[in-house]
């Protein structure tokens, strides 16, 4: 179980808890925080305030461990070589989930240049996958995406939900809001998250 | 050894190609008049007053003395660095970086030059330790100060990069390591660029200045070879240093980007 409590990052502030296995929405306008609030969790930023990962403190173990339990991925995802599959420690083991997402079989060998915003946030959720975190922070995974690729992703989510990861999923989409989450968080402008009643 | 002498007065015929730049710049109107004529001034006076220092130094032989001066050399490299940065490192350290980088690296390998192949009695003699220092001061200065511009700069372009690779739980270091490399060539490649060019393209000063002096040439290769080492040592040396320390400065204990401790970029 993941447990956020009084998380500070500039403007935001946070409390609230991820069960093991349960997907959580985030939403709030856009600029509000809520990349913020995703990075302070994974700690890639400077934040204050307590997060713990099955009771332990998240500055108990170091940081490089922690993002490999606790992952963040991003709306835009970075890369650092030339080509897709060397951003994969085993390619192969990497490519049913990628074929899964509508990512052609040969696609390893393709220059990171020539992908599309869609590829490339498929491809950045492969990568992130490949981790088997025990949660999984995801920050608009399908904002670049047409609906048949957003209902893969959904539906690859949704199975490693059952397994076991916890989710949290920024998103602008009321309806995959309500899809994906067990639970709806609302972030307001001053930085603070609400539980959306239905 | 012979070699022949100037007066000031020599310098007056040769100074009239500068005044022909200026009458250039004037007909062209290219507006460096003010600029050339500063920079001409200036060079005359640091040159002239560097020369009757050299000469105090030379006859004063002091460890102290000869201390300060490769002191005052050190912290006009390290000021020179700063200058030539994009973004900058904070505080204190966008002056201590390259300041004990280039004192580490051009320190050590002036000192192992002299301790070992030229042995000068004392060790310390200014007539060999500055002129020494001078030439791996200035050319790992370049060395470094590319290499943290290259830094700096790469980490900006490529946060998306750093952070991708940080965020799936790779170390700083892991994270870093392209930019990093790209830092280290980029040091590196004006002195092998000046390796590879030397004695075909160019002759350099030193070894120019010491067969204008007399020196038989292939004793000023040998000079040339020793110093373009040490300059090679130094600049891996210190540019390594840098790179290494301006990317701890740039992240923290938790591997996080710290890009907001850079300074705001220049704009002039």
């Amino acid at each position: 179980m993941l447990t956020v409590h009084a998380l500070k990052r500039l403007h935001i502030s946070a409390s609230f808890d991820l069960q093991d296995g349960e997907c959580v929405a985030l939403q709030g306008p856009s600029g509000v925080g809520k990349t913020l609030l995703l990075r302070a969790i994974a700690d890639l930023d400077p934040n204050e305030g307590t997060v713990k990962l099955d009771g332990t403190l998240r500055e108990a173990m170091p940081a490089p461990a922690w993002r490999k339990r606790v992952t963040y991925l991003a709306a835009e995802p970075g890369w650092w070589s030339d080509n897709v599959q060397e951003h994969f420690e085993g390619w192969e083991d990497a490519l049913p989930l990628a074929t899964r997402l509508g990512l052609p079989s040969h696609c390893g060998s393709w220059p990171i240049q020539r992908l599309s915003s869609g590829e490339r946030q498929r491809l950045g959720l492969v990568r992130a996958l490949m981790l088997r975190s025990r949660v999984l922070l995801l920050d608009e995974p399908t904002s670049a995406l047409d609906s048949a690729s957003a209902a893969a992703v959904e539906s690859l989510i949704a199975e490693r939900v059952s397994d076991g990861t916890g989710v949290v999923w920024s998103t602008h989409d009321d309806a995959q809001a309500r899809r994906v989450g067990s639970r709806v968080f609302v972030m307001s402008a001053d930085g603070r998250i609400e539980e959306k009643r239905p | 050894m012979t070699y022949i002498q100037l007066a000031y007065g020599d310098l007056i015929l040769p100074a009239l190609l500068v005044v022909m730049d200026g009458a250039l710049s004037l007909v062209l109107r290219l507006k460096l008049e003010k600029q050339l004529a500063i920079a001409t001034v200036r060079m005359v006076l640091q040159l002239v007053l560097v020369g009757y220092v050299l000469t105090f130094l030379f006859s004063a032989v002091s460890l102290l003395w000869t201390t300060l001066a490769a002191f005052i050399m050190v912290l006009f490299a390290s000021r020179e660095i700063v200058s030539r940065q994009k973004r900058r490192l904070p505080g204190i350290w966008s002056y201590g970086l390259g300041a004990t980088c280039t004192l580490l690296a051009a320190g050590t390998v002036t000192m192992f030059a002299l301790l070992t192949e030229l042995g000068p009695d004392p060790w310390y003699h200014p007539r060999y330790a500055l002129p020494l220092l001078g030439m791996i001061l200035g050319n790992t200065m370049t060395g470094i100060s590319l290499g943290l511009d290259v830094l700096t700069n790469g980490l900006v372009r490529e946060r998306a990069a750093v952070e991708a690779c940080l965020a799936l739980g790779g170390t700083r270091y892991q994270a870093l390591l392209p930019v990093l490399r790209d830092a280290m060539r980029s040091g590196l490649m004006p002195t092998i660029n000046a390796m590879a060019a030397i004695g075909l393209v160019s002759l350099p000063g030193m070894m120019t200045g010491q067969i204008l002096a007399g020196v038989e040439p292939i004793d000023a290769v040998k000079y040339q070879l020793l110093i373009m080492f040490l300059i090679a040592g130094g600049t891996g040396l210190g540019t390594l240093a840098a790179v290494i320390g301006g990317a701890r400065l740039l992240t923290d204990h938790r591997h996080r980007l710290r890009l907001d401790r850079m300074l705001a970029e220049k704009t002039t």
